[in-house]
């Protein structure tokens, strides 16, 4: 069984965003990075399906930490498609379809529903279109049985079931499965195992960013109460006291 | 007065609650964030309390803490071990049972890899040599302490204001004046920074500095753990201190926590700490740099291989955690000297919170903490210390030695070469190994000095540790002083006047002497704190009417000043002359043949007393006292004719055979022979005049601060008197703070409590004796012993009190 996991490098927030002073980005320098709670997911689901896993990014140079965490927890080998800009879906897409194309096919391929910062829903769906393979996406469950995978989609208290004959592309959601944490020993073997770097050529990119913009009213969500009388105040303003 | 606290941590909770206890009133604590965990490094500390410390302070203040926390209920003993990797750590850890003994720590042992294994089943004992295990080491719930105090201080009238931060500080004459916050403006004429890392940036706003720099420490935390899950406590075991990896390993409920001191040092700037909004954890709490882990990882792994090489155990939580660092390691407590009523109660860990609390508060309310503070006095740095490269670069060197097998002499490397002498070239001719203090460069001995070993017969000293760090060419350097001449560069002396119509008001309030004397008078006197004990000693020099040159240590010179300023009535000043005086200490039998031949005046005994000061015909100032207890002078000389002066000193000496001589020989050797006390060794808040032996003068009419418990020390009995003491036979040598113990090893504790300890060590090479200071209670108890790593050497007591074993009369000074 050979399964490759996408993922994403990106920033760990508080509850306010900063960004920096030409409002291109989000300011970085107290931050810490992870992969997204969907893409911890599919790396967990990996790892627990078993076989051979291989971690790919398209990345900076520091994405190989978000590869060696993923190591650490069980992947066996991992490709950084090594980049220092922004690209857009289409062409997120086509270098993952150009490295994927240049291994060993995989049975299963899983990606995050969407990352956590640009939030494109795009990629995994425009990289089984390019591989010709089936793509369920939003999932919350997964089970593979021999050569093919059955897989559940939350429906408003329901479940939509699919399955799809491996191999295929799947795009999983925060909830599929509850994601261990590193060991030590995992955390000492990561630092040793495979990294391929290759550095694709970015192509011209069909989305500009024009800037960010923090949203108005983003920052402080809660008031602070500062004895009983005001705690009263408001249970009875809400009509329950 | 109406006080501002700055600062909702384990300090200024503490702070608050004992301010109220103290009866302030008018009482109000401000911080930028929510209680109980605004944010600061308070909140994620190890929280766990190691009490032996080899300084008698900072013993004091985690003792005096560990009380407080005990009586909240928030301390749980857990008890700890410093293992050892090493023979070298080994011998550290009998350091350690020795200041344990001295500063009363008791049920402390050195313990066995198998004891080691017994205690915490979780350990791989076969990597260890042994240990030091302390069963009282404990953990404590600072949130919960601190929440207390606070709900105290309110209980007692305190306003307290969270999610308020400060904007501004406002001072008037400098004099604090008000605080702006967020919330409005606050009127204050005492306002105290319990900032933690936020404190220079809030120091700043009133124009005051407090020389801290934030810095991480890296922790984990892994679990679940298998064994930890029928435990009883959150701990169940021991803390352990892997000190040759400059790491500890403590249970936490289910979890493991690592944490570590062992990686590069990472230092940030105030300015630059995250707002509680835009951090993902809290502002002290940031991301974790795995690459700075990895050897510690190992490390860790090597120690407590069951828990951390189980791989059903996860790393569950990683931080840089931001804490506080000073130039030296020890806290900034104190009122500012730049702001009157601006205080700074900063760099405090955890282990000293409370301790720290009251004490300030103590000072705050009573001008006098019980505790003495002296190594904590935030006045205590020269501007030079308090900039970025100083505070910067030690904070960084200091950072890996937090564990780490510190030699009580052991020099600084970073920032050197910062304030030297006019003198300074003639010294690197001469080979000078150049100690610091102060920022200042000073000759400890002369490698041009070697040959005198040999003419003296000098013996090193066999064991490494002893030799460490000292030369044989010191003791060689005395003997040819005693027998011919030696001189000294003493420019690192802070040397300032009072000056003003009203200056000798300002000295007799500060010196516990007489200080209306003629013009001319030299006065070596004792400065007394409130409450009778030492706040320094130093010279007095009469210049002419309304004006009086203070001449004092470099080392204590700032707590000083700052102490004459702030008993300076109106139209009195300070000048400060340190850097604008050098200074040359001539002494030994051939230093009046010396001095005459560089100059006209007369320098006769007749002429030239002891203990009076001239200016010679050639401009120089010269003042007829002793350090060393010779026939000499200090001479102070313009700067810019310093050079000139070494230089005439040291032609008109060639023919006398003079040499030049080190502070191993002004600040050890020589005092020691003369049982001269010193400053932060026998003399501190925690004794007096009489029983240091050095109540020999009549107390004057005129008040001076401390005048009534002195007078009441002088009509009791002492609990202690500081003896002279010599090792019998010469092997090893103390350093210091050992302690005295009987034939049976048990210690010597005086009425008072305070146990018998080395105060100063060094050998007397003119009397072939190693000489030890202690304080001793009175009575006879039969043979004593000074016990040294591990090991106990018969001790003598030559000299109950302050006579000189060498020379008693003083011949040599009043020839």
């Amino acid at each position: 069984m050979r399964t490759l996991v996408c993922v994403k490098r990106v920033p760990i927030t508080g509850g306010k965003m900063v960004l920096t002073a030409d409002g291109q980005a989000l300011e970085t320098k107290h931050l810490g990075f992870t992969i997204s709670p969907h893409e911890e997911c599919a790396v967990e689901e990996a790892v627990r399906i078993g076989g051979e896993v291989v971690v790919l990014t398209l990345g900076p140079a520091e994405a190989e930490e978000q590869v060696r965490d993923c190591m650490a927890i069980g992947a066996d080998r991992g490709i950084l498609l090594e980049t220092t800009e922004e690209w857009d879906a289409q062409s997120t897409a086509a270098a993952i379809v150009d490295a994927i194309r240049r291994e060993e096919p995989f049975d299963l391929i899983l990606f995050g529903n969407e990352s956590a910062d640009a939030a494109g829903f795009q990629v995994g769906i425009r990289v089984a279109h390019a591989l010709g393979l089936p793509v369920v996406t939003g999932l919350k469950k997964i089970e593979v049985q021999g050569a093919r995978v059955r897989c559940e989609r939350d429906v408003g208290g329901a479940r939509d079931v699919y399955e799809a004959p491996l191999p295929a592309v799947l795009t999983v959601l925060e909830g599929l499965n509850l994601p261990r944490y590193p060991s030590v020993p995992g955390r000492l073997r990561a630092k040793s195992k495979p990294l391929a770097v290759v550095e694709p050529a970015r192509p011209e990119q069909k989305l500009e960013k024009l800037r960010l913009v923090v949203p108005e009213g983003q920052g402080k969500q809660a008031e602070i109460l500062e004895d009983a009388s005001q705690v009263v105040a408001v249970l009875q303003a809400l009509g329950v006291a | 007065m109406k006080v501002v606290v700055i600062g909702g941590g384990i300090v200024g909770n503490s702070l608050t609650g004992w301010l109220a206890e103290l009866g302030v009133t008018d009482l109000v604590q401000l911080d930028k964030g929510p209680f109980p965990n605004p944010g600061g490094s308070t909140g994620h500390a190890s929280n766990f309390i190691f009490p032996v410390d080899h300084s008698k302070e900072m013993t004091q203040l985690t003792l005096e803490s560990m009380r407080q926390y005990r009586d909240a209920g928030t301390l749980h003993e857990c008890g700890g071990i410093e293992v050892a990797r090493t023979e070298e750590r080994m011998e550290e850890l009998r350091r350690r049972m020795a200041s344990a003994k001295s500063w009363g720590i008791e049920d402390c042992r050195l313990v066995t890899p198998t004891e080691i294994k017994e205690l915490v089943p979780f350990v791989d004992e076969s990597i260890l040599v042994g240990g030091f295990y302390c069963p009282s080491v404990a953990v404590v719930d600072s949130l919960r302490f601190g929440t207390v105090m606070r709900e105290r201080a309110q209980a007692l009238g305190a306003q307290v204001f969270a999610n308020t931060e400060v904007t501004g500080i406002d001072v008037e004459g400098a004099h604090v004046t008000r605080v702006r916050t967020t919330r409005g403006d606050f009127d204050a004429d005492t306002v105290v920074i319990a900032c933690g890392v936020w404190s220079p940036r809030i120091a700043r706003m009133a124009g005051a500095s407090i020389p801290l720099t934030p810095a991480v420490h890296q922790m984990i935390d892994v679990g679940p753990v298998p064994r930890f899950l029928t435990s009883k406590t959150a701990v169940d075991f021991p803390i352990v201190r892997d000190m040759d990896t400059n790491m500890y390993e403590r249970q936490d409920g289910q979890g493991l926590e690592v944490g570590s001191y062992a990686h590069r040092p990472i230092l940030h700037e105030p300015d630059d700490i995250p707002s509680i909004e835009e951090s993902a954890l809290t502002p002290t709490e940031l991301p974790f740099t795995q690459e700075d882990f990895e050897l510690q990882l190992e490390h860790a792994l090597q120690l407590v291989p069951e828990v951390l090489g189980d791989e059903s155990v996860g790393i569950k939580y990683a931080i840089n955690g931001l804490l506080s660092l000073t130039p030296d390691g020890l806290p900034l407590l104190g009122e500012t000297p730049e702001v009157k009523g601006l205080w700074s109660a900063a760099a405090v860990w955890v282990k000293e919170g409370p301790g720290v609390g009251k004490s300030v508060a103590e000072w705050m309310v009573h001008g006098e903490p019980e505790i003495d503070l002296q190594s904590s006095d935030v006045a205590r740095f020269y501007p030079e210390q308090r900039t970025p490269a100083h505070v910067k670069g030690r904070a960084a060197e200091g950072f890996n030695k937090t564990y780490g097998i510190v030699h009580p002499t052991e020099q600084w490397e970073s920032n050197r070469g910062v304030r030297v002498s006019p003198f300074y070239e003639r010294e690197q001719e001469l080979g000078a190994v150049f100690y610091e203090a102060a920022a200042w460069e000073r000759p400890h001995w002369y490698a041009s000095n070697a040959p005198l070993v040999d003419e003296y017969g000098v013996k090193g000293r066999e064991h490494e540790w002893d030799a460490r760090w000292w030369s044989p060419i010191i003791n060689a350097e005395h003997l040819a002083m005693r027998e011919r001449a030696a001189m000294f560069d003493l420019t690192a002396f802070c040397v300032f006047d009072v000056v003003g119509p009203n200056a000798l008001d300002a000295v007799q309030m500060v010196a516990a002497r007489q200080m209306n004397v003629p013009n001319g008078r030299v006065v070596y006197t004792p400065v007394l704190a409130p409450r009778g004990g030492f706040k320094s000693d130093l010279t007095i020099m009469k210049m002419e009417d309304d004006r009086f040159r203070v001449v004092t240590g470099g080392a204590h010179g700032m707590a000083d000043m700052k102490w004459f300023r702030d008993h300076c009535p109106d139209g009195t000043r300070i000048e400060d002359h340190t850097s604008s005086v050098c200074t040359v200490g001539m002494w030994g039998p051939r230093a009046r043949d010396v001095l005459a031949s560089i100059t006209g005046t007369d320098v006769s005994n007749e002429a030239f007393p002891f203990s009076t000061w001239q200016e010679l015909d050639n401009g120089v100032i010269a003042s007829r006292i002793s350090y060393v207890g010779d026939l000499g002078w200090e001479l102070y000389a313009p700067m810019e004719r310093g050079l000139e002066l070494w230089d005439a000193l040291w032609e008109a000496g060639r023919p006398h055979g003079v040499v030049p001589a080190g502070i191993g020989v002004y600040g050890t050797t020589g005092r020691l022979e003369k049982a001269y006390r010193a400053f932060g060794a026998e003399l501190d808040q925690d004794y007096d005049v009489v029983e240091a032996d050095m109540a020999w003068w009549k107390v004057k009419g005129e008040d001076f601060v401390g005048k009534d418990a002195h007078v009441a020390a002088r009509e009791r009995e002492p609990a202690a008197t500081l003896c002279t003491l010599t090792i019998d036979e010469l092997s090893r040598t103390p350093l210091g703070r050992e302690p005295i113990v009987r034939e049976d090893g048990s210690p010597l504790v005086d009425a008072k409590g305070r146990r018998s300890y080395v105060t100063s060590a060094g050998m007397g090479p003119s009397l072939g004796k190693y000489i030890l200071m202690a304080y001793l209670p009175p009575g006879d108890h039969g043979k004593l012993y000074v016990e040294y790593m591990g090991a106990r050497y018969p001790v003598t007591v030559d000299v109950v009190g302050s006579r000189p074993p060498f020379d008693p009369d003083n011949e040599r000074i009043r020839s």
